[in-house]
């Protein structure tokens, strides 16, 4: 089973939870900007939350599917489209053999998660399928997506499934929460009330390796290099411009430039839907905080595995149908792009649509 | 040693999942020595908790997930460890010769360097290519060896504003550091000459050529011997004259 990618968009890879263990010989995890999302996307389809989907940037692809599956759209709103008629978001949707998705005008956020039931199928590279550019490493041939290509799925059954509103990410743009340090002692007083007081411009040269920001000049005490050494994801780095930078996924393993603080990890997903122009404000935060504000997330998304294996987020709609002699409990659930299975006092029927008609009800129907 | 001195390192939190432990704050090779035994003391003890150990010329990252441990927690392990650098093995280190293009469009800052630095174009090969370097730490790219060994006559401020693209390759300097960029990346280094042998293979194992601990020198080349060699590498024969002197 595969997709076929009748257009790219603009930056559009394979991407998982990225690459642990290889920090040492420089290789950076890279994996999903917004690794909550796709977590999402691949649970709400009954996947492993870190399956590889495809990470779509701003302007998305136009992709068909080769056979019927069941895909979800997380992330970034992008203006998701099935055959031109727009596509739910945080919700698994069937879509049927020669479906198109594309996608229109980008509403909110930047990077957008297309999951597939069953995954998507590319070769692990170092233990992972994301794609790290730069190193040409992982994904489809370490590359982006090119018209042409054709990307291996494998075939897995899911069920129709919407996110409770409360697990939706707002994004939004309350400020950042940073760790100070490890160099807050490289920065003067100013520098650091500097940081956390004003708002910062994401400028268009961000990418998966860091975003970039413009705004109020941070001041170092003396030098901004030092001797090089491990950083993180979130990490802020000031060279001597006293621009930060804030590095995402596709980072550098390790730096040479003084950090005066690190985004928190319950705040990552919110970075890596920073969009050009967005403006970002940041706030100092405790260990202890952002250790709780971690916990909780993960005890959210421990909840809602329960609640998807119990099967509290299948949508079916249950009728009560009368005629003159009978009462029927009748349950309606979608099994796929053209299926429907329909459930009448526990028998269950099969129905294949072969031809949609428009259908105006009789005034007075006593039959369902 | 049992223990540790409280004064021997000391811990920062890195973001909140990474405990980054500074030693002293120099390059040295008795320091790298500490920073090696003392992070392969830590992937050995398997502590509750710890995940990935990224040493570093005088520090390493510590990653941790906190819901199986306290940042405070993982401090006291980690002191309590008994770590001896002198019995480090270090028959794995192998000498690496490096053919380099100095000057030119190849290496574009070494006018800067020497100017810099109050030196000729050719003094700053001669000193670049007349030391042997320790490869004190893999980072910042993969595969990319930061080199200790470089002599302070030809140290140099990094770029203000990083390039946006630098091409693989490349032998840069940055303060008193010296390294070779193994793929095109934005970066901040001064460039000086740039080496036609790859550094970073995706599919070998380990994926990147040199490995902490090993020796690296430099080998001037013209830039005719640069193409020669270059095009043995993209006809598949890989590695130019890395493969060749191994030695302990």
């Amino acid at each position: 089973m595969s997709i076929e990618v009748l257009d790219p968009g603009l930056l559009t890879t394979v991407q998982d939870l990225g690459r642990a263990g290889y920090e040492r010989h420089g290789i950076p995890p890279a994996g999903a900007a917004d690794p909550y999302a796709l977590r999402l996307g691949n649970l709400l389809l009954g996947n492993d939350e870190g399956e590889a989907g495809l990470e779509v940037t701003l302007l998305g692809p136009t992709l068909r599917f080769e056979e019927d599956c069941w895909i979800a759209i997380t992330g970034a709103d992008l203006g998701a489209r099935v055959n031109g008629v727009e596509a739910p978001v945080w919700e698994t949707v069937p879509v049927g053999a020669g479906d198109r998705l594309s996608f229109g005008t980008p509403k909110k956020g930047v990077r957008a998660y297309l999951t597939v039931a069953g995954g998507v199928d590319v070769s692990r590279v170092l233990s992972s399928r994301s794609t790290y550019l730069r190193a040409k490493l992982g994904g489809l041939d370490g590359r982006a997506l090119k018209a042409g290509d054709r990307v291996g799925i494998r075939a897995a059954s899911a069920r129709h499934r919407r996110l409770p509103a409360e697990f939706v990410p707002a994004y939004g743009s309350a400020p950042l929460r940073v760790i100070l340090g490890p160099q807050e002692g490289r920065f003067t007083r100013e520098g650091i009330h500097t940081f956390l007081s004003s708002t910062y411009q994401v400028r268009p040269d961000s990418d998966r390796m860091g975003v970039r920001l413009q705004g109020p000049r941070i001041d170092h005490v003396g030098e901004a290099d030092i001797i090089s050494e491990p950083v993180c994801t979130g990490a802020i780095q000031v060279p001597a411009s006293g621009q930060p930078i804030v590095l995402l996924v596709d980072r550098q393993t390790t730096g040479g430039y003084a950090k005066i603080g690190a985004v928190i990890s319950a705040d990552l997903p919110r970075l890596g839907q920073a969009m050009p122009g967005d403006r970002l404000t940041f706030a100092a935060c405790s260990l202890e905080e952002a250790h709780g504000l971690l916990r909780e997330r993960e005890a959210g998304v421990s909840e809602l595995k329960r609640i998807i294996e119990a099967g509290g987020l299948d949508c079916r709609r249950t009728l009560q149908v009368s005629t003159s002699a009978h009462t029927y409990t009748v349950e309606i659930t979608t099994a796929a792009a053209k299926r429907v299975c329909v459930r009448v006092d526990g028998t269950a029927y099969d129905v294949t649509v072969e031809a949609q008609n428009a259908w105006a009800p009789p005034d007075s129907g006593e039959e369902g | 040693m049992r223990g540790h001195d409280a004064d021997e390192f000391h811990f920062r939190p890195m973001g909140d999942r990474g405990l980054l432990i500074e030693f002293e704050e120099s390059i040295s090779p008795e320091i790298h020595r500490k920073v090696r035994a003392l992070s392969q003391a830590i992937e050995g003890a398997g502590i509750v908790g710890a995940r990935e150990v990224i040493p570093a010329y005088r520090s390493m990252l510590v990653n941790y997930d906190p819901r199986e441990t306290s940042m405070d927690d993982l401090c006291l392990r980690i002191r309590e460890l008994e770590t001896k650098p002198d019995e480090l093995d270090v028959s794995k280190s192998r000498r690496v010769r490096v053919p380099v293009c100095y000057g030119g469009d190849l290496g574009p800052d070494l006018t800067y360097v020497a100017r810099q630095n109050g030196l000729t174009e050719d003094d700053v090969v001669a000193i670049h290519s007349g030391a042997t370097y320790l490869v004190y730490m893999v980072g910042f790219l993969p595969g990319f060896p930061y080199l200790g060994g470089m002599s302070d006559k030809i140290a140099t401020p990094r770029l203000q504003e990083p390039r946006t693209r630098t091409p693989a390759g490349s032998v840069g300097i940055a303060g008193a550091q010296t390294g070779i960029y193994p793929i095109e990346s934005p970066g901040g280094w001064r460039i000086i000459g740039r080496t036609p042998i790859e550094l970073f293979v995706a599919h070998e194992v380990p994926p990147a050529r040199l490995l902490m601990g090993d020796y690296v020198e430099f080998v001037p080349i013209s830039p005719s011997e640069f193409e020669e060699i270059r095009a043995g590498v993209e006809r598949g024969r890989p590695g130019g004259c890395t493969q060749e002197a191994r030695e302990h």
